[in-house]
């Protein structure tokens, strides 16, 4: 059997020519992840540079009007660059520099996981380029912007649906191409080993911090932990420290678009089949004959056929549950969040918060929910308003 | 001697590739039987695939123009019936993991078995994947090519110990297209698989024109084009078949 698998999930499915490339990050992430100079560099870098630990806030106005569990949010929302997606890129530009890299590439859908490549990139010396399908330059158009302003080179992806997966694809030719100097910072829990194992570490910074907060503020671990899943990084960094806590509900939401019984969906755990692509073996969207298949979410970042293989095991374990949330739900999330708590969430973010209103209520007033707030919604505001019939543009 | 030692056996192996389904099957099947009629060794006919990878602008457009004609596996594999009544040709696939496994790979086998398909080529299939496929290949006696690639290095050792059939060496870095400089460590990576193992080794990516595949085959055992080829095909559609045998006469004639 091949290498970082997760139960039959996993593996490296990808070109000849870019196997020693990632066989050369295995061997130097196993080497520098014990390295003290690099675990200090990095813990530097996430409290003086991205902000952390973030707050875990408990929502006293969301619990009240719910009547049910207590609700606490993980403020991943606060973090430098307005989403979980630094914690990663923090991680893995480091390495790259520590790789003698001098070039990093990366895919975006929303644009969060581009912005904070490109905000490292700078920070750290390092030549920038992102691809981004051109659908998601069209609804994300400011953070191509802010990319941009960082000093990054956006290539806007025509191929395919134009869209997160088109991205992958575009970035991946480009690695092979020019692996050599260059880096490619895959943004989610996805891909060949050992890209699930990398982020999904760096991301579990996450959890590692909720068990800490709540322990101090509660005395006890959470009920449940609620997370929106794309290829599921936020999620994977929540889940991660508290898998051998079985106490403790995984629950995972993921993009139904306009609804799991129709084909506007990117509902991958609900609709999808196992599969082989993008370098792994998990679930994708697809049909019978292999074909991937074009799906749908008002959520950029969530507009993907596939997920994380861990998230893949973890539900044929039975560990994580995944539920799909559709685009009005999500929507109605990202108001109420703003009106209620004073906080606008990522419209991804907004598919966690959505699930819990439905089930905070019928939970028992002693119970405790955390949601991961895995982004902040500027960025979705104008989609937001033309969503409503409103003609924002940015 | 099997279908596949054949190819290379009587000299240098000339090796069209196209996508089965572009524009439309009624013509790929023509353009199998013309290729094998005009000289070429070994075809290697690609399923069309949503999402290639590997692939360059030329042949992802033809993967997308065969499957929005309605091209699917089963298809495929009814035509194939189709052209083994008439023509032996030796013909490799070409596809990427997903569409075997979905399909079923025991399935899969034991259809291209039955239609006479050689040899498979996986690009998103590397060494440390290829029990994924390789069981069933052995059962239903397809070949599993390997590949080689310029970054591969010291791997070549142990890709080319284990390989059958032949060894496809991927002679640039990237995603296959025509280029006007083809990789010039080639020859080195091919001298590195001889010293392992007897198997012959065909060049691909990048080549189009008759002086680059000449130039490779002073070295190689043949030469394998795909996205000239599959050009041909987009400029000229439902008409394309005599520009192809043309072009196909030509390269042979090169390699001789």
């Amino acid at each position: 059997m091949s290498k970082g698998r997760f139960g039959i999930y996993g593996g490296q499915y990808i070109p000849e020519t870019l196997m020693n490339a990632v066989i050369e990050l295995e061997e130097a992430y196993d080497y520098f992840k014990n390295d003290q100079k690099f675990i200090e560099e990095l813990d530097d870098l996430r409290k003086n540079y991205a902000g952390r630990p973030s707050l875990l806030y408990y929502a006293k106005n969301m619990t009240k009007d719910l009547g049910g569990a207590k609700i606490y949010l993980k403020r991943e929302d606060l973090n430098h660059t307005g989403s979980h997606k630094i914690n990663n890129v923090l991680g893995q530009v480091l390495l790259a520099k520590r790789m003698g890299k001098t070039r990093v590439i990366a895919e975006t859908g929303a644009g969060q996981h581009g912005v904070a490549t490109a905000t490292v990139a700078a920070l750290m010396g390092m030549e920038c380029e992102i691809y981004m399908g051109k659908e998601d330059t069209d609804r994300q158009a400011l953070n191509v912007f802010r990319m941009e302003l960082l000093g990054a080179k956006v290539h806007t992806v025509t191929s395919g649906t134009q869209t997160l997966k088109d991205a992958v694809n575009e970035t991946m030719r480009e690695w092979t191409k020019r692996v050599k100097d260059t880096h490619y910072v895959l943004g989610s829990v996805m891909g060949a080993h050992p890209f699930p194992i990398i982020v999904r570490d760096f991301q579990s910074v996450i959890g590692c911090e909720v068990k800490q907060q709540m322990l101090e503020k509660e005395g006890r671990l959470p009920d449940v932990l609620l997370a929106c899943v794309g290829g599921g990084s936020n999620a994977m960094g929540l889940f991660y420290n508290f898998i051998d806590d079985a106490n403790v509900r995984l629950i995972g939401c993921e993009a139904a678009g306009y609804g799991v019984d129709t084909e506007k969906t990117a509902a991958t755990m609900a609709i999808g089949s196992v599969g082989i692509f993008h370098g792994m073996k998990s679930y994708f969207c697809q049909d019978q004959f292999g074909q991937i298949a074009p799906v749908y979410s008002i959520s950029a970042g969530l507009d993907y056929p596939g997920v994380g293989p861990e998230h893949a095991n973890l539900r044929d374990l039975g560990r994580a549950e995944y539920v799909p949330v559709t685009d009005d739900e999500a929507v109605e999330a990202f108001e109420y969040l703003a009106r209620i708590e004073g906080i606008i969430p990522a419209i991804e973010s907004a598919h966690a918060v959505a699930y819990a209103r439905k089930i905070a209520p019928k939970m028992s007033q002693d119970q405790q929910m955390v949601i991961c707030l895995s982004g902040r919604g500027d960025k979705d505001v104008a989609a937001i308003a033309r969503y409503r019939g409103g003609q924002i543009y940015e | 001697m099997n279908k596949l030692q054949q190819v290379f056996a009587s000299g240098k192996a000339f090796i069209p590739f196209i996508t089965a389904g572009d524009p439309s099957l009624e013509i790929t099947e023509q353009l199998v039987l013309q290729m094998a009629a005009a000289g070429a060794d070994l075809i290697e006919l690609g399923i069309p695939f949503s999402d290639p990878v590997a692939e360059g602008q030329a042949i992802q457009d033809a993967d997308s123009r065969a499957l929005s004609g309605g091209a699917t596996t089963d298809k495929i594999f009814a035509m194939l019936g189709r052209i083994r009544k008439v023509c032996q040709v030796p013909i490799a696939f070409m596809t990427y993991v997903n569409p075997i496994f979905t399909y079923g790979t025991d399935g899969f086998m034991k259809n291209c078995q039955e239609v006479g398909i050689d040899a498979v080529i996986v690009p998103d299939l590397p060494f440390e994947e290829k029990d994924e496929l390789r069981p069933f290949c052995l059962k239903y006696d397809v070949n599993l090519i390997s590949m080689i690639a310029p970054t591969s290095n010291k791997r070549i050792r142990m890709i080319a110990n284990e390989a059958q059939g032949f060894i496809y060496c991927v002679s640039s870095m990237g995603v296959t297209g025509v280029r006007r400089e083809i990789g010039n460590n080639v020859e080195q990576m091919i001298k590195l698989v001889k010293e392992v193992k007897d198997i012959p080794c065909a060049v691909g990516f990048g080549i189009s024109t008759p002086e680059q595949a000449a130039k490779m085959v002073e070295f190689s055992d043949g030469v394998i084009v795909g996205s000239a080829i599959v050009k041909i095909v987009e400029q000229y559609g439902v008409n394309c078949v005599p520009y192809v045998v043309k072009y196909v006469c030509m390269m042979k004639k090169a390699i001789k």
